[in-house]
């Protein structure tokens, strides 16, 4: 049984985690996953294959602030603008406070000149926390279908 | 092909149009990738069976390795001698034939062709003309060697054999990769909007590494005043550049960087353990990577396995296709530690994330003024030779003496 509520939670979440990642608000994109959380994103080839091999793996939290930061004061990147379409959110319980959130997506990239292309899509696989009417990410993982990442990955998928 | 005017016989100036000219595009299929060279195709490991196959490209050119029956390796071009269709779709899998699902012409393990529908027509009309000769009809094939493991490819009878043309380096290097049965890991990749050449040059550029990658430098992964240096085969078309962590310390790094501010004062990482090297090989390197002509790159930073093969897709983009790999005998934690530190690299790589982005802004802005050029003259100019040092770009040169060599383009007195 889900509750209204956590739906509505789990909603604001993917939206909140859409926008966030969009507009760059990173600390506030890292506030959407638990203290406890672990995010890969993965190519549907290897996924599909059983090969474990992710290309962005982060096994903890902290692992997770330390690309942010990376992100933020080593890395160099295009100039880009992201924009994520989430829909066909798929809820199913798990136990406790803890539901399995399935959910597609596609993220269009325009770059500095304003050209827009087609960036990335595919499927979140997700665990997520809802206390009340907030939701976390305890495990999030990205499944991309265009293993042949355009350019590259930098800013959040 | 238009004639290709070098501003100096050292190749330390390389005219834009080189990377746009689709005539050179097309020139490099039949003289680089269809020449006298060598290219990677795959890894022992990803046909381990009998009937396994696996498609791959050699250049812009399809093919296909399968392991016959008698676990012999063939390679052939991936294009039904009939109409040119793609005979093998799918990326790997286990099969006794390949059939082009056109008109199911049907060839064997090894491209022979070995079955065509209604070769004799149907009710004695239509069919092939007797005269015609199956024999004749198979799929292009290659010359394969496989060397600790390594499958590669040639489409010429005459290319030196595969030993000479690694050379002792590039040999020695593949050998301490490959030192024990791998197993893959998994695959990454990446479609860059450049050219094939500027990322051949990318591997052979020690002096972007550390300052393009800062997190390399940050946290000491590679820096310039580290040990290490560049190595090239006899004919400076292969390239080996290495490095030794903790040959330098912090404050000799600081120093040196000056103005461009090391980071390594100002930031940590939460969870360093992304880090950790874990010593497995004989030499001290902390990085090696070797760059093969044309089309490989193999590569070990820290305890992060892999090879990478460059497959031009047109004179404006390439994909770089990485497979991660270890140790059939790895332990469980072993095989974890890897996993994580494949976060340095490929297409989302800490340390790597950079090059796409670099090459694409090279790329785009040379499209035309044909007449201008890059200039290559770290570590000098002149003479192509290997150093022991980390600020040099002359494996670059040695890169396009060989390609101006097989391409029919040296400039006279041209330096080899």
């Amino acid at each position: 049984m889900i509750t209204s509520e956590q739906r509505f939670a789990i909603y604001d979440l993917y939206a909140q985690y859409a926008s966030t990642a969009d507009a760059c608000r990173f600390e506030e994109w890292l506030d959407l996953f638990s203290s406890t959380c672990s995010y890969r994103i993965i190519p549907r080839e290897n996924y599909a294959a059983g090969l474990p091999l992710c290309l962005l793996l982060c096994e903890s939290r902290d692992m997770l602030v330390d690309r942010i930061v990376a992100l933020q004061q080593a890395n160099e990147y295009s100039i880009h603008v992201d924009r994520h379409i989430i829909s066909g959110i798929r809820i199913k319980p798990m136990q406790g406070d803890l539901l399995s959130v399935e959910a597609d997506f596609l993220i269009g990239q325009t770059d500095s000149e304003g050209e827009l292309s087609l960036y990335v899509m595919g499927t979140y696989h997700d665990t997520v926390c809802v206390t009340g009417e907030r939701a976390l990410f305890i495990d999030k993982m990205v499944i991309i279908d265009n293993g042949c990442i355009p350019h590259a990955i930098s800013t959040p998928i | 092909m238009r004639e290709v005017q070098w501003p100096r016989n050292d190749y330390s100036r390389v005219p834009y149009f080189l990377y746009h000219d689709a005539e050179i595009y097309q020139e490099e299929q039949t003289r680089i990738f269809r020449g006298r060279t060598w290219s990677m195709l795959c890894l022992a490991a990803e046909i381990p069976l009998a009937g396994d196959f696996r498609t791959t490209w050699v250049g812009d050119i399809p093919i296909v390795v399968h392991r016959a029956q008698d676990m012999s390796v063939h390679a052939f071009v991936n294009r039904c001698a009939h109409r040119g269709a793609l005979v093998r779709r799918e990326t790997s899998g286990n099969a006794k034939s390949h059939t082009c699902i056109y008109h199911r012409w049907c060839y064997s393990p090894k491209g022979d062709l070995i079955g065509i529908p209604f070769q004799r027509g149907v009710r004695g009309q239509g069919g092939l003309d007797k005269s015609f000769e199956k024999s004749e009809h198979g799929l292009e094939p290659l010359r394969v060697e496989v060397f600790k493991d390594v499958v590669f490819g040639t489409f010429c009878s005459d290319t030196e054999p595969l030993s000479d043309y690694l050379g002792p380096m590039m040999r020695e290097h593949i050998a301490t990769l490959m030192k024990a049965p791998i197993k893959v890991l998994g695959y990454q990749r990446q479609a860059i909007d450049g050219n094939w050449k500027l990322y051949a040059e990318n591997l052979r550029d020690t002096y972007h590494a550390s300052l393009l990658h800062e997190f390399l430098v940050t946290f000491g992964l590679d820096r310039a005043t580290q040990q290490g240096g560049v190595a090239m085969d006899d004919r400076h078309r292969h390239n080996l550049t290495f490095a030794v962590a903790s040959s330098d310390s912090d404050a000799e790094a600081n120093l040196a960087y000056g103005a461009h501010s090391l980071n390594s004062d100002k930031l940590t990482l939460r969870a360093p353990a992304l880090l950790k090297f874990l010593p497995e090989f004989e030499d001290q390197r902390s990085l090696s990577i070797s760059s093969m002509f044309p089309n490989a790159a193999f590569q070990r930073l820290n305890n992060s396995l892999a090879v990478r093969q460059i497959q031009p897709k047109g004179v404006d983009k390439f994909v770089l296709a990485w497979t991660f790999f270890g140790y059939a005998d790895d332990t469980p934690e072993m095989s974890e530690h890897r996993l994580r530190q494949m976060n340095l690299l490929g297409p989302a790589g800490l340390v790597s994330m950079e090059d796409a982005e670099a090459i694409e802004i090279a790329h785009r802005t040379s499209r035309v003024d044909a007449k201008r050029h890059s200039v290559i003259e770290m570590g000098g100019g002149g003479e192509i030779s290997d150093r022991n040092y980390r600020v040099t770009d002359v494996p670059l040169r040695g890169f396009w003496s060989y390609y101006s060599e097989l391409m029919g383009i040296e400039p006279e007195g041209a330096v080899r």
